[in-house]
């Protein structure tokens, strides 16, 4: 069976887009990587003489070092652009700034883009394989990618039944999207909860209930997701204060002590410690945010290898 | 004879007609070889063709000046004539605005020049200088100089005293005022319609309460003050049943909306379609459904364009990024009668949205086939199998959502005062 399976896809732009089938692939092969990881030396020649663009015209700095090392680590020459220093801050428009990339014939771009949509853009546009590294509110596929990855290794490989609340901002998360879908497809049953002004309209369409009060969403959890707090929404008038938000929304031991014994914690980072997480939880035993940072890199490592020989079969 | 002709065999209501055109204008109009043609005019045989008056486009950005790139009066009444309108108006958002006579003479003189024999176009002005809702454009300027209404399409005033400010003055010199309407507040940072689809796409959308809030302020100004107010481009359910309310109550409000608004909703942006983004944005089923009918019944007057060409480079680029607008002159009525095939109006519908209704509101000459009516119609070959597109639209820009896509019918020939412009 998993000789047979092929990688079909050109680009990675969304989980909707993969079967189950393709997220466990996807999620086997990041195994073999997350074992090299550690490894006293962890680097293959798997992607020797392969180049990688990462094209990050939104400020990031996890995702693109995430990225990065995990280029790195398959012995691909990674190539690191942002939006200050390049043509784009020229006025340069993202076709132009994509095609003269194209010239130089990369195996894959990495774009992480401030506009919903930017990667699917670049992948209409162009024959090298494009990975969404985050576009917009849309969507980021390694990250819930290697949030599920995370939670497998924890869950020992069941996902069924299992039950994880996303908590916070989610009118205007690329991560709560991309897990909502990925963890419904995986058989996890998802809760929302954040605020009114947080949530997006037609949010009931999703594949998961949707609550606005903290107690009851996380009740019998498995697993809580916190998203990070933009300090903007506050500026936008979404939310009277971050104490007013914090006293409501921030998940606390008190929280967790109602949900599922052993339920984990994660968080896609950076946290805001105190106003959508407590603290002492962020650091106890059931937080499971840096093995999340592990297992980016592993994740990384399998998109881009996918994507790098999708025509070696 | 110049200006004069006999087209004979025309489909007109289903009937087969000749129109005989002395100077310029209707001399007869008769079942099909009931009359004698006489011999000292050019004859052309419609072969069955379906005849309409020439349509009538109120709401139309021919962006000259200032953004010759997308479109200029040249380019813009070469796709009018091609798509049947023999009389346009031209929105106030140029660069520099049309906010005053100069401006307004120097678009009158362009398309005298460069269409002499029309179609003609009737400028609208801007409520505000500048466009920018603080003070009052110079509207008795405006009007003497052949502006034909008053407008600040493109934005809403936001100012309700404002706004109640313009349709006074306006009314002083007998010009209506056309209201964007657009909550600036409710719809800021907006790029399309907000709802499931906006929210599986992660583009910020803006409610249908932008446009319905403004609709009602508009009808409760317009009854407090007697004076009529026209609502363009309605894209909603919400403002559909504000206008039915406001005209039972005999509130001297009209309405328009566009054939885009009667054949796509919101899922058209899938895929992150620029070509499908225009302001107010596409909606949803419930929406099309609301507006298609009171385009039959009427509570919606009459349709327009609001053809807002974009050259391709500007809707090329990231959803967010790409400008507003369709560009509609050239498709129009090829889309009108795509409606008229599935049954959701009539031709009879179609005069009456496009030629009549927009004729007695805005005070227009138009072709009624009476005698000594402008001979202003065009033919409609239902047959012709075409693809929107650079090559075949006449506008300077391609940008529409039906791109692409095989359409069927297309005007064959067109005639304005009995000289053949298309």
């Amino acid at each position: 069976m998993e000789n047979r399976y092929t990688w079909r896809h050109k680009d990675l732009l969304d989980v909707v887009q993969l079967s189950l089938d393709d997220v466990e692939h996807l999620l086997n092969t990041a195994q073999q990587f997350y074992e090299i990881n550690a490894r006293p030396v962890k680097k293959v020649p798997t992607l020797k003489g392969r180049s990688v663009v990462l094209l990050f015209i939104e400020a990031s700095t996890r995702t693109k070092t995430s990225f990065d090392m995990a280029g790195k680590r398959l012995s691909a020459d990674t190539f690191a652009l942002a939006k200050s220093g390049s043509s784009m801050q020229k006025g340069e428009t993202l076709k132009d700034t994509a095609l003269t990339l194209q010239a130089m014939n990369p195996d894959v771009i990495v774009i992480r883009h401030s506009s919903s949509g930017a990667a699917q853009f670049l992948a209409q546009r162009l024959n090298c394989a494009v990975v969404n590294a985050g576009d917009g509110w849309h969507a980021h596929p390694t990250q819930a990618l290697l949030d599920a990855f995370t939670l497998r290794q924890r869950w020992e490989n069941r996902f069924a039944g299992k039950k994880a609340l996303i908590l916070g901002d989610i009118a205007h998360s690329r991560v709560a999207r991309s897990n909502v879908h990925l963890l419904a497809k995986l058989g996890v049953r998802v809760r929302l909860c954040a605020p009114r002004t947080l949530l997006p309209r037609g949010v009931e369409d999703w594949p998961a209930e949707v609550y606005t009060d903290i107690d009851a969403a996380v009740r019998d959890m498995d697993a809580v997701m916190c998203l990070r707090l933009q300090l903007e929404r506050q500026q936008a008038g979404l939310l009277p204060s971050l104490a007013e938000y914090s006293a409501r929304y921030c998940l606390t031991r008190r929280h967790m002590e109602s949900a599922a014994p052993g339920a984990l914690i994660l968080h896609p980072g950076p946290m805001n410690r105190g106003l959508e997480i407590a603290s002492d939880i962020a650091d106890s035993p059931e937080s499971v945010v840096l093995d999340q940072v592990s297992s980016g890199v592993a994740v990384r490592m399998a998109v881009l290898f996918l994507h790098a020989t999708r025509n070696e079969a | 004879m110049t200006h004069s002709l006999c087209l004979k065999n025309a489909l007109y209501l289903g009937k087969p007609m000749d129109v005989h055109v002395r100077a310029g204008r209707i001399e007869k109009f008769v079942s099909a070889g009931s009359a004698e043609i006489s011999s000292d005019v050019p004859v052309h045989d419609a072969a069955g063709a379906i005849l309409f008056p020439s349509f009538i486009d109120a709401h139309v950005h021919l962006r000259e000046p200032g953004y010759e790139y997308k479109e200029d009066i040249r380019s813009g009444l070469e796709a009018a004539a091609y798509g049947g309108f023999g009389a346009v108006m031209p929105m106030a958002n140029t660069k520099p605005v049309n906010d005053n006579a100069a401006v307004t003479r120097l678009m009158l003189d362009k398309a005298a020049r460069h269409w002499p024999n029309g179609p003609r176009i009737f400028p609208v002005g801007a409520a505000t200088v500048g466009l920018e809702g603080a003070e009052l454009a110079p509207m008795a300027e405006l009007a003497a100089a052949g502006c034909v209404a008053i407008s600040n399409d493109g934005k809403g005033v936001s100012s309700a005293e404002m706004f109640r400010r313009c349709m006074e003055y306006a009314a002083n010199y007998g010009l209506i005022v056309i209201d964007h309407c657009e909550d600036a507040t409710l719809a800021k940072g907006a790029h399309m319609n907000e709802g499931k689809t906006s929210t599986a796409l992660g583009i910020k959308g803006q409610s249908v309460v932008a446009e319905a809030a403004q609709v009602a302020r508009d009808i409760l100004l317009a009854e407090y003050l007697g004076i009529p107010v026209h609502i363009a481009h309605v894209s909603c359910a919400q403002s559909v049943e504000l206008l039915a309310w406001a005209k039972s109550r005999g509130v001297p409000v009209t309405a328009e909306t566009c054939p885009h608004y009667l054949l796509l909703d919101d899922t058209a942006l899938m895929g992150y379609e620029p070509n499908a983004k225009v302001n107010p944005p596409l909606r949803t089923p419930k929406d099309v459904a609301a507006v298609r009918a009171a385009v039959k019944s009427g509570v919606i007057d009459m349709l327009v364009t609001d053809h807002a060409p974009h050259a391709a480079h500007e809707k090329e680029v990231p959803l967010d990024e790409a400008p507003n607008g369709i560009s509609g002159l050239d498709t129009a009525v090829t889309l009108t009668y795509a409606l008229i095939r599935e049954g959701a109006l009539d031709e009879a519908d179609g005069i009456r949205l496009w030629c009549e209704a927009p004729a007695r509101t805005f005070k227009l000459p138009r072709n009624g086939f009476e005698a000594g009516d402008p001979a202003d119609f065009f033919l409609f070959d239902p047959q012709i199998v075409w693809t929107p597109g650079p090559q075949t639209m006449h506008s300077k820009s391609a940008n529409t959502p039906f791109l692409g896509r095989e359409l069927r019918g297309r005007v064959c020939a067109h005639w304005i005062g009995g000289v053949r412009v298309a």
